[in-house]
Formats: C-alpha cells, sequence, structure tokens
C-alpha cells in the first residue's frame, strides 16, 4: 500500500457523531432496506447456524470411509442416502462440507481477532501517544504491508510448519498492520475534533478523553474491517490449503483443503470441486456483502 | 480487499444476478465428464514426440543420478555394456557382444562392438570403456557420497580411496583394454550380480574427450547439497545412444534429435521432446489437448477415461512393493504382538481396490510375485479387526500409539495418492484402537531423509526393481542393519547375505524363499500392494516397448 | 516536483531495510532455530550440522547480522534446496515469465474495468450497471484459483480452444532474447510464436486480472459517480459544455486519482494471486516457483522470493505515489 493512500485512508475517516444513538439507530434503518445487507446478513447467519450446529445437522460422521464403494477415479455422485454423493474416500459430502464450516469459521474468528486485538493495540498507543512512538509504529507497519497479503501469510505459515495454529497465526499476522493504521487514523482524526479539545481545554486527563470518548467513536470502522476481514481470511485459508499449509491430518474436512484435493480429479468427478466451491464464495459473499453494507450504514458522511 | 475507499452504491438486483450467475455457473461445469478431446492426433508431420514427464532430470551424466527421470532421458542417449532384454530382465548384449569370466569368476573379458562413435564423433573403444570404469573408481569427496554415485556405491561398493572409513572394498580392481576392442574387467572377489549391475544406466559409457572437456569431475558442496558445477551433465552430454542432446532448458523441456551415425537401427521418429509437467491431472490435460503425445505414472483415476477416449495404455509388467515400513526401534513397534496387530488391522484388500488399478494385487511380501525367490508359504494376516484388538489387549501396551508418518508433493506407481492411502490405513487403525499422530514432510528431500535416520514410526514407501534380482528388493531392504527399520532378527541379515554370495541358482531360489517366510514372521513392515503402472500414448504412436525395470527405449516408437 | 519524487524515493530505504531485519529476526526467532526454518523438524543431524555451518548459525548475532546485510545487499539469497541454484538465478530466469502475465493481466483489467465501470455509473440503475456490480462481486469472492480452474476445464479441457498450461507449444523453437515470450516473437521475426504465447497467456491472465478487475470497476463507477455529483462538474453541465468535454477534462481527471490508488493495491494481489494461478497453468514463472518451494520446504527460496516480491511492490507503489503528484497538484506541495 502506497504512503499517500494511508493518507487518504486517514483523512477519509470523518469526524464522530455527539449521539450515538442517533447513529446506531440510522445504521440499523439503513441496513434494514438494504437488499444487500440482508443478503449478506443471511448467508453469514446461515454460515455461523450450520458452523455452529454441525453434529445435528450432517447426517453422517465427517470421517468414516466406506472403500466398498470407491473405485480408482469412480465415485458414487449424489443420491438419496448421500445428498451431494461421497467424496475419494467413500465419505459423505454433505457432512463433510456441513463440518467445514466449523474450520472455517473458526480460523476466520480466531485469525482476525489475533490481528485486530494487536493491532488495534498498536493503533491506540500510536494515536494516543503520538510523536516518536507513532512514527515508529507507523514505520513498522509500512514495512509489514510492503508485503502483500497473501505472500506474507505464506512465509509465516511456511516456516511455522504445517498446522492450523500456523495459518491462524500467519493471517493474523498480515491484518494487524490493517487495524493498527485503521484505528490510529480513527483517533488522530478525532483528536482535532471540537469536542476533543474542548474537554482538554476543561482539563478532562488526557487518558479519559482517549478511553472514554476517542476509542470509543473509532470502532464502527474496525467493526466493518473485522468483517471484511473475515471474508479474506476464508479467502486465504483456502489459497493457504492449497498449497499444502495447514493441518497435516488430511481427513479434516477443511474447505480450501477439500478444493485442493479434487485436483487430482478434477476431470473425473467435477461436482467434488463445486461444492467446497460454493461453499467458500458464498460464505465470503455473505461477510463482504454484510462488511460493505456496514460500512455504509455507519458512515454518517452519507446520512442525506 | 483491505482497504477499500468508501462509495455510494446501491445494488437493486445485483444481489440476485449474483446467484442466478452462480446457479448458471453450477449447471454449466457439473454433470458427467466425457473424457475430453478425441483420441488425440499425432503431432503433424510425424517427426517430432513430445513426452510428458514429471520433473526434469537432475543431471545427465548417469554417474551421479538415481532418479527415474534423469535415467530415462539417459537411456535415450547413451549405451552400456549389457542391457536387459526389452520387456524382460534377462541380460543381452548392448556395447559388449560377448562376455565370458574366467574360472575364478574375477576377470570378465567383454568383445566389444566395432565402428561405435560417439556423438561427438570420437570412437568407442576399449580404451573408452576403461577411462569410464576407472573415473567411477577413482571418485573423489563428494562423488563419493551415496546421495550422489547411488548405483555404483551399491554394485561396487567401495572406491580407489574411500573417504569414508566405513566404506567397504570395492568390488572393482581394475580395466585393462588388451586390444582396440577388447576389455578386461578385473573384480576383487566372485560376484553373481555385478553383470546384472552393469545394465543399469548409471554405468554408461560416455565420450572420455566430452567428460574432461565439460568438466564432468567438477562437483563441489556436500552428499546432501552437491553442487554439479561443470557443464557436462547440464548443457552436455555425449553417449553412443541412438538419440543425442540437441537442448536442455531446465523447466521447460529437453530436446533429443537422432542420431545419424547410430551403429543399430536409426531412430524412427527425428526428434523427441521430453516435457517436464510435474502436475499429473495436468499431463493429463496436456495429452488430450494435444500438447504431448504420450506420458508416463498415469493416475489410475484416469485410465477408464483415457481409454474410452480412444488413448492407448500401456501396461509396465508388476515389478514394484508398496509398503507400510515399522520402525521396529520406536515403541511399541517393537513389540511384535503391535506389529501384527497393525497387520490384521489394515484392510489391504479394500484399500488396493479402492484406490489402485484394475490388476493390482494385494502384496504378501516383499517381492513381486514375478521374481524368483517368490515364496508361496509365508505367514499371511488375514483382516480381522477382532484378532487386531485382542493382540493389541494381549500386548500389554496400554493406550498404543502410533506416529504415522506419509509423504506430500509426490506420486508413485506404488503409491499414487499417499495422502489417501494415509487416510485409508489411519481409519483402519483408528478402529482397531489405536491412536494414530499424523505427520507428513515434502517427499525429498526432507521425508526421505527423516525415513532413512529413523525419524519416523510407521512409513508410507514402496520401491520399484532395478533389475531382476531378488537382492534388488530384499536385500536393499533387509540385507544390512538400517535406521529405517530398526534392530531386526540377525538370522534375516545373515541368510540374505549367504543367498546373495550363492552362485547356484536353484539353492539361490530356495535360500530367498526362505529368507522371505522369516521376514513376514519378524514383520518389520506391511506390504500391501503390487501395481502394474500404465503409459499414456496418443493414436498411432507404437513401437513403445514397456519394461518393468523402466528401461524403454523412444527410438523404435513410430508415429503412423 | 523533483523534491517530490526524491523524498519519496528516500522513505524507500528505511523501509527495504526494516523488512530485511524483520525476515532476519523472525527467521531466527523460531521455535527450534533458524535450521527448522531452513530445513523442516525431520532434518538429520548431519544436514543440521552442514547448515550451521554454512549460515554461519553459530557465529554472535551482530555478526550474523553483517554477513546476512552483505548478501543480501549483493542479491545473494542463497541457493535453492531443490534445484541447487542460487536463488537469484533462479528468481531472473522466472521473473520475466511472471512480468508479462501480471502486466497482461492488468491491462485486462484495466481495459474492461475502467470502461465497465464507467459506464455503469453513467448508466446507474440500468441493466449494465446491475450486471457490472454482481460481476464484479463474483470476481471478488471467487478464490483466483477455483477461477482457475473454472476457467482450465472449461475452455482448455471441454471446449479445448486455449493450452491448459506452460508459456509455449513444445514444438515451438524460438530464441527468447528477452524472455517476454510475446516479444520475443516479434523480435526475432517469428510472429506466430508471439501468437502461441500470447494463447498460451489468455487464461491465465484472465483468471489473474479478474479480481483487479472487479475493484477497478467498482472504484471507477464510485468514482465517476462521485465526482459527477460533484458542484463543479453540474456546474459545467449547467453551463452547456458538451458531455464529453466534460466528462474528459472534470470527470476522468479527478477519478483517476482513486483509480491510481487501486492499481497501486492491486499489484500486490496480483502478485500473490500469481502463485496460484500460476500453479494452475504450470506457467513457470516466480509464482510456480514460490508454490513449488512451498511444497518441497525450500526455504532459502520462499525467502528470497517474498522478499524480491515485496520489493517489486514497493516500487510499483512508489510509482503509484508519483503518479499522484503528477495527477494531484496539491500532493506536491504537502
Amino acid at each position: 500500500m502506497s504512503l499517500s493512500q494511508s493518507e487518504a485512508v486517514e483523512s477519509g475517516v470523518s469526524a464522530p457523531e455527539e449521539a450515538r444513538g442517533g447513529l446506531a439507530r440510522d445504521a440499523l434503518r439503513r441496513l434494514r432496506r438494504s437488499p444487500s445487507a440482508i443478503v449478506g446478513a443471511v448467508l453469514v447467519t446461515l454460515f455461523v447456524l450450520v458452523a455452529i450446529f454441525a453434529p445435528l445437522l450432517a447426517p453422517y460422521s465427517p470421517t468414516e470411509q466406506d472403500l466398498s464403494q470407491i473405485r480408482p477415479g469412480v465415485f458414487p455422485g449424489p443420491s438419496a442416502e448421500h445428498l451431494l454423493g461421497l467424496d475419494q474416500l467413500g465419505r459423505d459430502e454433505l457432512s463433510r462440507l456441513i463440518y467445514g464450516a466449523r474450520y472455517s469459521l473458526v480460523i476466520g474468528i480466531v485469525s482476525v481477532t489475533i490481528g485486530a486485538s494487536i493491532g488495534i493495540l498498536f493503533g491506540l498507543i500510536a494515536g494516543a501517544f503520538g510523536g516518536w512512538v507513532d512514527g515508529l509504529i507507523m514505520r513498522l507497519t509500512d514495512i509489514m504491508l510492503a508485503v502483500p497479503g497473501l505472500l506474507l501469510a505464506i512465509g509465516i505459515a511456511a516456516l511455522l510448519g504445517r498446522s492450523l495454529t500456523s495459518v491462524m497465526i500467519a493471517i493474523g499476522v498480515v491484518n494487524i498492520p490493517i487495524f493498527a493504521r485503521l484505528l490510529r487514523g480513527s483517533m488522530l482524526a478525532q483528536r482535532e475534533s471540537d469536542y476533543a479539545l474542548a474537554a482538554t481545554a476543561l482539563g478532562v486527563k488526557r487518558w479519559r478523553i482517549v478511553l472514554l470518548h476517542v476509542f470509543p467513536n473509532s470502532l464502527a470502522p474496525v467493526i466493518v474491517q473485522a468483517t471484511l476481514a473475515l471474508a479474506t481470511a476464508i479467502i486465504d485459508a483456502a489459497g493457504l490449503a492449497f498449497l499444502g499449509l495447514g493441518s497435516p491430518d488430511p481427513s479434516i474436512p477443511e474447505w480450501g483443503r477439500m478444493l485442493a484435493e479434487t485436483n487430482a480429479f478434477l476431470a473425473n468427478a467435477p461436482l467434488l470441486a463445486l461444492w467446497p466451491g460454493l461453499a467458500i464464495v458464498l460464505s465470503v459473499l455473505g461477510f463482504y456483502l454484510l462488511g460493505e453494507a456496514l460500512r455504509e450504514a455507519l458512515d454518517p458522511k452519507l446520512r442525506r | 480487499m483491505h482497504n477499500m475507499r468508501r462509495q455510494s452504491f446501491p445494488r437493486r438486483g445485483g444481489v440476485a444476478l449474483v446467484l442466478a450467475g452462480l446457479l448458471v455457473g453450477v449447471a454449466a461445469c457439473g454433470g458427467s465428464d466425457d473424457g475430453g478431446g478425441s483420441g488425440g492426433e499425432a503431432s503433424e508431420g510425424g517427426d517430432t514426440l513430445v513426452f510428458g514427464t514429471s520433473a526434469d532430470p537432475v543431471s545427465l551424466d548417469g554417474a551421479y543420478v538415481s532418479d527415474g527421470e534423469s535415467l530415462r532421458a539417459i537411456r535415450q542417449m547413451f549405451e552400456t555394456l549389457v542391457t536387459t532384454e526389452a520387456g524382460g530382465t534377462e541380460i543381452v548384449p548392448a556395447l559388449a557382444e560377448e562376455w565370458e569370466s574366467d574360472e575364478a569368476g574375477t576377470a570378465w573379458t567383454f568383445s566389444l562392438r566395432e565402428g561405435v562413435t560417439f556423438h561427438d564423433g570420437t570412437d568407442f573403444n576399449a580404451e573408452a570403456v576403461c577411462f569410464n570404469f576407472d573415473r567411477w573408481y577413482n571418485f573423489t569427496g563428494v562423488q563419493q557420497s551415496p546421495s550422489v554415485s547411488y548405483y555404483y556405491n551399491t554394485v561396487f561398493t567401495g572406491f580407489a580411496a574411500n573417504e569414508d572409513p566405513e566404506q567397504g572394498e570395492s568390488l572393482y580392481s581394475s580395466c585393462e583394454a588388451t586390444d582396440e576392442n577388447t576389455a578386461v574387467i578385473n573384480l576383487t572377489s566372485p560376484s553373481a550380480s555385478f553383470l546384472s549391475g552393469l545394465a543399469l544406466a548409471s554405468f554408461s559409457i560416455a565420450s572420455p574427450q566430452a567428460l574432461e572437456e565439460f568438466g564432468a569431475d567438477d562437483v563441489s558442496g556436500s552428499g546432501e547439497e552437491p553442487s554439479f558445477d561443470g557443464e557436462y551433465g547440464r548443457t552436455q552430454a555425449v553417449g553412443t545412444g541412438p538419440y543425442q542432446l540437441e537442448a536442455f532448458e531446465p523447466n521447460n523441456r529437453l530436446v533429443m534429435t537422432r542420431y545419424d551415425d547410430y551403429w543399430g537401427d536409426a531412430a524412427k521418429i527425428e526428434t523427441v521432446i521430453f516435457r517436464p509437467i510435474a502436475d499429473g491431472p495436468a499431463r493429463r490435460l496436456a495429452l488430450e489437448s494435444g500438447e504431448i503425445q504420450g506420458y508416463d505414472l498415469v493416475a489410475p483415476a484416469d485410465f477408464e477415461a483415457l481409454e474410452a477416449a480412444g488413448f492407448q495404455l500401456l501396461e509396465r509388467p508388476a515389478f514394484n512393493v508398496g509398503y507400510i515400513g515399522f520402525n521396529t526401534a520406536q515403541p511399541p513397534l517393537d513389540n511384535p504382538m503391535i506389529r501384527q496387530a497393525i497387520a490384521h488391522a489394515i484392510n489391504r484388500e479394500a484399500a488396493v481396490s479402492a484406490l489402485y488399478p484394475e490388476g493390482s494385487e494385494v502384496a504378501t511380501q516383499f517381492m513381486p510375485p514375478a521374481l524368483f525367490g517368490y515364496s508361496e508359504d509365508v505367514p499371511t494376516y488375514e483382516y480381522d479387526l477382532e484378532k487386531a484388538k485382542q493382540l493389541i489387549a494381549q500386548s500389554g501396551v496400554r493406550n498404543p500409539t502410533i506416529n504415522f508418518f506419509y509423504p506430500t508433493n509426490v506420486s508413485r506407481p506404488y503409491m499414487p495418492n499417499p495422502e489417501a492411502n494415509f487416510q485409508a490405513f489411519q481409519a483402519d487403525l483408528q478402529a482397531a484402537g489405536f491412536t494414530v499422530n499424523p505427520t507428513s514432510a515434502p517427499w525429498n528431500p526432507d521425508y526421505l531423509d527423516a525415513v532413512q535416520t529413523g525419524g519416523a514410526g510407521i512409513y508410507l514407501l514402496g520401491w520399484t526393481g532395478d533389475f531382476g534380482d531378488p537382492d534388488n528388493f530384499i536385500g536393499t531392504f533387509f540385507r544390512t542393519p538400517q535406521e529405517a527399520w530398526g534392530p531386526l532378527d540377525p538370522a534375516i541379515y545373515e541368510d540374505l547375505e549367504t543367498a546373495r554370495a550363492e552362485s547356484d541358482e536353484d539353492a539361490r531360489t530356495a535360500l530367498y524363499e526362505e529368507a522371505n517366510n522369516k521376514i513376514m514372521e519378524f514383520l518389520p513392515g506391511l506390504p500391501y500392494v503390487h501395481t502394474s503402472p500404465r503409459i499414456a500414448f496418443a493414436e498411432g504412436i507404437s513401437g513403445y516397448e514397456p519394461s518393468p525395470v523402466s528401461i524403454e527405449e523412444f527410438a523404435k516408437v513410430s508415429i503412423d | 516536483m523533483l523534491k517530490f519524487v526524491v523524498r519519496r524515493v528516500l522513505l524507500l530505504v528505511p523501509i527495504l531495510l526494516g523488512l530485511s531485519i524483520l525476515v532476519f529476526l523472525f527467521v531466527r526467532a523460531l521455535p527450534g532455530g533458524p535450521e527448522t526454518a531452513l530445513l523442516g523438524e525431520n532434518a538429520t543431524p548431519e544436514r543440521i550440522a552442514q547448515v550451521r555451518e554454512a549460515y554461519g548459525l553459530d557465529r554472535p548475532v551482530q555478526e550474523q547480522y553483517f554477513s546476512y546485510m552483505e548478501r543480501t545487499v549483493q542479491l545473494d539469497f542463497g541457493t535453492s534446496i531443490q534445484t541447487r541454484r542460487a536463488v537469484t538465478e533462479e528468481i531472473k530466469q522466472r521473473f520475466p515469465a511472471t512480468v508479462e502475465l501480471a502486466v497482461t493481466a492488468m491491462l485486462f483489467a484495466i481495459t474492461v474495468g475502467i470502461p465497465l465501470g464507467f459506464v455503469a455509473a453513467r448508466r446507474y440503475g440500468s441493466w449494465i450497471d446491475n450486471l457490472s456490480t454482481a460481476g464484479s462481486l463474483l470476481g471478488i469472492a471467487v478464490p483466483v484459483f477455483v477461477l482457475a480452474f473454472l476457467l482450465k476445464y472449461v475452455f482448455a479441457i471441454k471446449l479445448g480452444w486455449l493450452p491448459s498450461q506452460g508459456r509455449e507449444d513444445p514444438r515451438v523453437f524460438t530464441e527468447h532474447p528477452t524472455g517476454f515470450f510475446v516479444l520475443d516473437g516479434l523480435l526475432t521475426g517469428n510472429p506466430s510464436a508471439s501468437w502461441d504465447a500470447l494463447k498460451h497467456l489468455i487464461l491465465p491472465a484472465v483468471a489473474l486480472g479478474t479480481i483487479p478487475l472487479a475493484f477497478l470497476t467498482r472504484i471507477t463507477r464510485a468514482a465517476v459517480l462521485e465526482v459527477g455529483n460533484e458542484d463543479y462538474v453540474r456546474t459545467a453541465e449547467a453551463k452547456g459544455m458538451t458531455r464529453a468535454v466534460v466528462t474528459r477534462r472534470h470527470i476522468l481527471r479527478n477519478a483517476m486519482l482513486p483509480i491510481a490508488t487501486v492499481i497501486g493495491l492491486q499489484t500486490g494481489l496480483l502478485l500473490s494471486g500469481a502463485v496460484l494461478t500460476e500453479t494452475v497453468f504450470a506457467f513457470g514463472g516466480i509464482g510456480s516457483f514460490m508454490a513449488q518451494a512451498v511444497f518441497t520446504r525450500d526455504f532459502p527460496v520462499i525467502q528470497g522470493g517474498i522478499l524480491f516480491l515485496a520489493v517489486v511492490f514497493v516500487l510499483v507503489n512508489l510509482l503509484v505515489d508519483i503518479s499522484y503528484g503528477v495527477l494531484d497538484p496539491r500532493v506536491r506541495t504537502r
């Protein structure tokens, strides 16, 4: 990301609303009206519900194999007993897909949490203290952002070794500078705002201003970014799985991995590639639509 | 996606379109597959054949290689003194027309073919033969490492000046060019397998002039990471074979053209190109779209589709074994009951029928049925989950945990999809009550290194035979103590040594049969499959003769 | 203007320096030490000893850092474990392929995306608008390798219209003076080779370029809409300026800023997407090389490749920054 772009991001963030209740109510109203927000919310809710209630929803165990029905390159397609057919080791595809939602959800949430919490901490420190602390943290984020996201994740995950944890840490680290800049920019913009200056003039302690006023008002863009980051996390996790990074146990029904495995028999059973691919696309779409809708809803500049 | 600028953006109907688009996409690409293009077209003109390989050759200098792709290329451009008969394992003449040994079995006289020239025009003669043998014998430093000169180490064991104190005495002693076309090779002790070893591509005779001029002996680095600094083996490779090296562009192609002064039948096709395509499905695609006219290591999943589309699938006779190795030094594998429990727990029939092509056999021992010394009386271990559980209970091991190591980034004829095999076996083991710890590593060098140094618990591995001798299978595995297997019953080591040295054929056969029985009794691992790999060709390509030891010549191939 | 450029270039130095330090520290901070990073968990003691010696890992940290910096400045990234050649050599050999692919992908994204976004904005609410929205949403949500598979399956397998992999047909023999195959064909007077190279470029470039395409469409549309609603544009239209002039003089010029931003950003996505796309199409550039390195745990290549691509990314964004100076006079004075 270019340096000027970061400045643009900072200046693009607006001054806070005095009555936060007004913003929230407004936001909700706008969300309810926007069709994409609804679609996004529906997809996300579906995704989360499937992930949480997987054991209840899945007709079979995701790891139970039935080799008797399998020949090389010949896997039974959709049938009455197995709605999406069997995979290359005789496991029920539908159940694997359902359980796979769990892995995607966990990877997404954990990595974004890591990235957001550390990022927010840095951003807070930078925004609160200013000066050389701010400069140092900004240089650090510049460096981290110099490496394109997926590449950084690949490098980190490859060096940390094959495990789900490495993937989560890798994607989390990629998110750190983004959240740091976001929060810092938000806070900087507000430090100059009227109410903050007024509070300082009145003698309110600095830390009170920061923690009790500036910080909460910076949360809106963070929420938006977190939602978008979830979407990116799912895509990146799939990409990393494609490259063989992730759990060393190949029987785990992670969508990206399921997709990567189908490469070997794409020409024989393209449907098996379709299901995890579709699942990924739909969940990514859901978070993305929701995130974009939230961004609009929470942006006071659009209140016309 | 991270720093999108805000924008105003109504989405009336936009999302509905998205979903509609998805559905259309689903309908378009879902459904059955009809096998792709027609039965392949032969290349226009019939004078170029492009063959899909799985990787670039590591080097074109036979002395330094043991990987299949290097050997495949070397086979087309080089020849050895003797070779195996096409499609079989018997020794027949190549650059040597006749040979005989003296009474002691230590002096072998080879009568060489006359009128043979190297690709650079120099003459092939006894001097050239001795130059090559002496060159190998006099390897120094990194060249002596078994990971560099693998086959020399296997057949001849030692060098003129062994740098490793553990290294044995060289079987080779010297070579004399008694006249222009007669070379005598002197050994330090009689050997029965020396001759079949000479058929290996690593003992190809290269042009002495080229070897010297292009720095064939410039090797630096270490045994693990050798660096071949000379031009020879990369941009230069000069032999006597029907094809000569035209160009080697790593990662792109290896181009060979017909050598017009070849002593035998000229190659039928003018230009043969090896195109490395690492991804199996991509090779199939390339064949179907006509970019290549043939490829090796066809995935079992593709057999039916390719045949239905009119391609030829040639079968290479089964000469391999796929097995699960046990590191008997690592508990609980040191306990024979645990090993037997594993053998009974794994449903080999189901795995083989699900993951391997028609015609593959479940293995009962560590060598294929075609080889002499195969025993019909080995102890077999039926698939019996109850028995497995009983054995575990009897073994006294509580909560048996197994470290199961499998390779990634590899596909072998005996193991087309290691991950699939792993998952099938893991499920079986878990059903019997084992706890399985999965670990994986990329095949080369991490996985192989780790297995060879005893870093694995149980692991997936296999072997394709190099020449038609049981010693090449069970001798390679079990004749000497190796960390990969842990300590075995000492009787096994002794028996295999004795069998190797035995010169009477019938006695040898009996000894090897007995050895196989002992091995399967001890159970250092569980062999599970012998397969016949397939090579695919487009319609109209003929003359390719698959060989169990992969000695296959493109010179005989023609395009109609 | 010059001062602006120089300032921007100078800012590069601490970034690159910082990057190299970060990489150095990260590798050494790993559990199991840098030897594990270089060799993986299952390395034999001999290999570990060799690596320790080769990389001087038993010397004090400052010494290590200096020799590391020495080597990095000389562009010595070590030797690839797989191919046993210098990493720098391998990168140099493969870089043109990735550049050709990335440039073609970006050109595709620009030539389709910007006009599409523009038209969508001008015909706000029409079917073109909705179609472009739908398309760009798909472009963002579909992972690049899924798209690559899809394209390969449909156009190379089922329809057979385009080649499925590689950069050129193996039976084509031409010289490659520049390493950019399309260009080389023209330079050596062999236009059919250029055409062959182009055919091999189409599918991967479309797959790779779809994401920038999606973003460019959206941002162009948004920027054009926003600018179009600005007072000065409406004034111009009210004054009677023809549409074309208004478009050229006001709308496009002002919309270029965010568009340039996105192009800079998207280069990063292109570079990382190239890793996946090149693998699916066996394209032989740095991307597929890095993917192979990940599969085979070839850490010197992974490290060197990432550093190299990061530098490229930073440089491209530098160019974007400088282009701001050209596009927006306000920026120059800051």
